[in-house]
């Protein structure tokens, strides 16, 4: 067994502890960080795979700013515990069904050296290959319109949201920023010249 | 020569060579850095002393010098409380949290051409990704103090620290535009082109002057990144007392402290590879004088010049302006700074395909 098997192993056996865990966590926000475990756990995988960019990148994206966000709701919500327990028996069909299909699709893709998939030649990277550069390469020449479609459509998703949550309060003040740079020192003070009085003898 | 120097030691360790050398870097990296951390909080109480016209710290050694000495000490003898209620696991995990991501960037830091721990092709992407690490240390130690203020402190961190990720993600994206590589070494070394390197006057051809505007937002991202002061809301003292750091003591508050200064040196160290020019001397022209000539050449002692220059910014502007209000940081990430980036990245784009093209 190399290295990398060794690594793959302890990776992949982190990840499935840290993935019972989020599930299996009484406190929510322990089952968040559970959560950032796993994606440490995932991006290891991926840079066993020499994805360096997608590994990377899941980092940056879910742990850097999607899993912040999601502990800031979380620590903020008062989550009844016994109150999500009661509604089990309601949920059960449908996450059964969701389940099902999801350990139908592993079973899928694991099953797929019985289809003939390991016949697939492995992929051998020469020497000062970028996965990065590759993929940049690849999203702005043969999928620059999927591409960029995808970014429309997350843009109107972006406009979508902030319109959606964008209440006016009528009792609201708001400050105007280009007032109070424009405020010169003469608009506020005034300067008094009052002559000193002078002492009289008495 | 140092190859020569290093082969019986190679001999001698054998296959497991790499590792034992590998781990002699690391703290060849992390001893200085330690030191410079410690060093520190004495040059920014020795500096906001003076320009406060006070003497700062002078009592401990020749002037003041064995100071955070004495303060590592102190803190490493003072228990440390947990408060009633706290989430004894995270409470202690959260200083390492906010400590681990700023030592762990160091690793891709290119400190002279070739001097480097890991030359990684990403190095930009994976800086990011560490360095965003760095805001759970404080939402978890907010929220497992169990107590009103920490938890005030971490959620403004969280918003604050995710916010100007944001501003300066996109003032590097420029830099990457210009340097078409997201390898640090490789953004330094295409720094050193252009008219005015090429007749030694390599100051004026760093990514600082056609980048500035974003030289400035990294700049001010930056130091609201590391929530220093004039955004130090996190913290605000005069509000919620110490913010995430209230419920600490003795070493574990060290850690918070120790992690803030780290990132600072960080940030710095960004600052001088992003827009400064990194190693390259800005006077190259003079790197032929006899006898002074070396110093004027290429090499460690500019970065670390840089360095120092641009922590001698952040202390300063730490004793000259006030804190900002909280929406007003808000209102200067969202609307100022990522509007202005958006609008350079523009011209960037339009200037790299236009004849005019100087980043070549």
């Amino acid at each position: 067994m190399d290295f990398k098997t060794i690594l793959f192993y302890m990776l992949s056996a982190v990840m499935i502890f840290a993935a019972f865990r989020v599930i299996t966590a009484r406190n929510p926000v322990h089952a968040a960080l559970f959560l950032v475990l796993a994606f440490f756990q995932a991006s290891g995988l991926w840079l066993l795979l020499q994805a360096e960019f997608l590994a990377v990148a899941l980092i940056v994206v879910y742990v850097g700013a999607v899993m912040v966000l999601f502990l800031f709701v979380v620590m903020m919500l008062d989550i009844n515990i016994e109150s999500v327990r009661r509604g089990f028996w309601n949920h059960l069909p449908l996450g059964a069904t969701i389940g099902g299909l999801m350990v139908f699709e592993m079973f899928a893709v694991l099953s797929g050296r019985y289809f003939g998939l390991d016949a697939m030649p492995q992929q051998t990277n020469p020497v000062g290959y970028s996965n990065t550069k590759e993929l940049g390469r690849l999203l702005f020449t043969d999928f620059a319109y999927p591409f960029e479609l995808a970014s429309v459509i997350l843009l109107v998703a972006i406009i979508a949201a902030v319109v959606l949550t964008h209440r006016k309060r009528k009792d609201s003040k708001v400050m105007r920023v280009v007032d109070q740079l424009a405020v010169r020192r003469e608009d506020r003070i005034r300067m008094v010249n009052m002559p000193s009085e002078k002492e009289t003898a008495e | 020569m140092m190859e020569a120097l290093l082969q019986p030691l190679q001999a001698f360790f054998g296959p497991i060579w790499p590792l034992v050398w590998t781990l002699v870097k690391i703290v060849g990296i992390m001893i200085p850095l330690l030191l410079s951390m410690a060093y520190m909080t004495l040059a920014e109480r020795k500096v906001i002393g003076y320009m406060h016209i006070r003497l700062g710290p002078n009592r401990v050694g020749f002037w003041g010098l064995m100071q955070p000495i004495a303060d590592g000490i102190k803190l490493l003898f003072k228990e440390i409380i947990v408060p009633t209620g706290a989430d004894k696991w995270l409470f202690f995990l959260a200083p390492i949290f906010a400590l681990a991501p700023a030592l762990a960037v160091w690793a891709i830091i290119p400190f002279a051409d070739g001097w480097v721990l890991a030359n990684v092709d990403a190095g930009v992407l994976l800086m990011l990704a560490i360095t965003s690490f760095g805001v759970y240390g404080v939402i978890i130690a907010g929220w497992a103090s169990n107590s009103k203020y920490p938890f005030l402190g971490a959620m403004r961190a969280s918003a604050q620290m995710v916010s100007y990720e944001v501003s300066m993600g996109l003032a590097l994206i420029c830099v990457l535009m210009v340097s078409n590589s997201l390898n640090l070494t490789d953004i330094v070394r295409v720094q050193n082109h252009g008219y005015f390197a090429d007749h030694g006057w390599g100051l004026f051809s760093w990514n600082w002057l056609p980048l500035l505007p974003m030289f400035v937002v990294y700049l001010i991202s930056g130091v609201a990144e590391t929530n220093r002061a004039p955004f130090d809301v996190v913290e605000g003292e005069s509000e919620i007392v110490a913010g995430h750091m209230v419920e600490y003591s003795g070493m574990a508050f060290a850690l918070f402290f120790l992690a803030e200064y780290t990132n600072m040196i960080v940030v710095s160290a960004m600052v001088a590879i992003f827009f400064l020019g990194g190693w390259l001397s800005p006077v190259g022209f003079l790197q032929h004088l006899p006898l002074v000539g070396f110093a004027f050449s290429d090499g460690f002692h500019w970065l670390a010049l840089k360095m120092a220059a641009t922590l001698f910014f952040f202390i300063w502007i730490r004793a000259t302006f006030p804190r900002y209000r909280y929406d007003q940081i808000m209102r200067l990430g969202w609307k100022v700074f990522v509007p202005l980036c958006l609008l350079w990245i523009f011209v960037i784009g339009v200037w790299m395909m236009s004849p005019l093209n100087i980043f070549k």
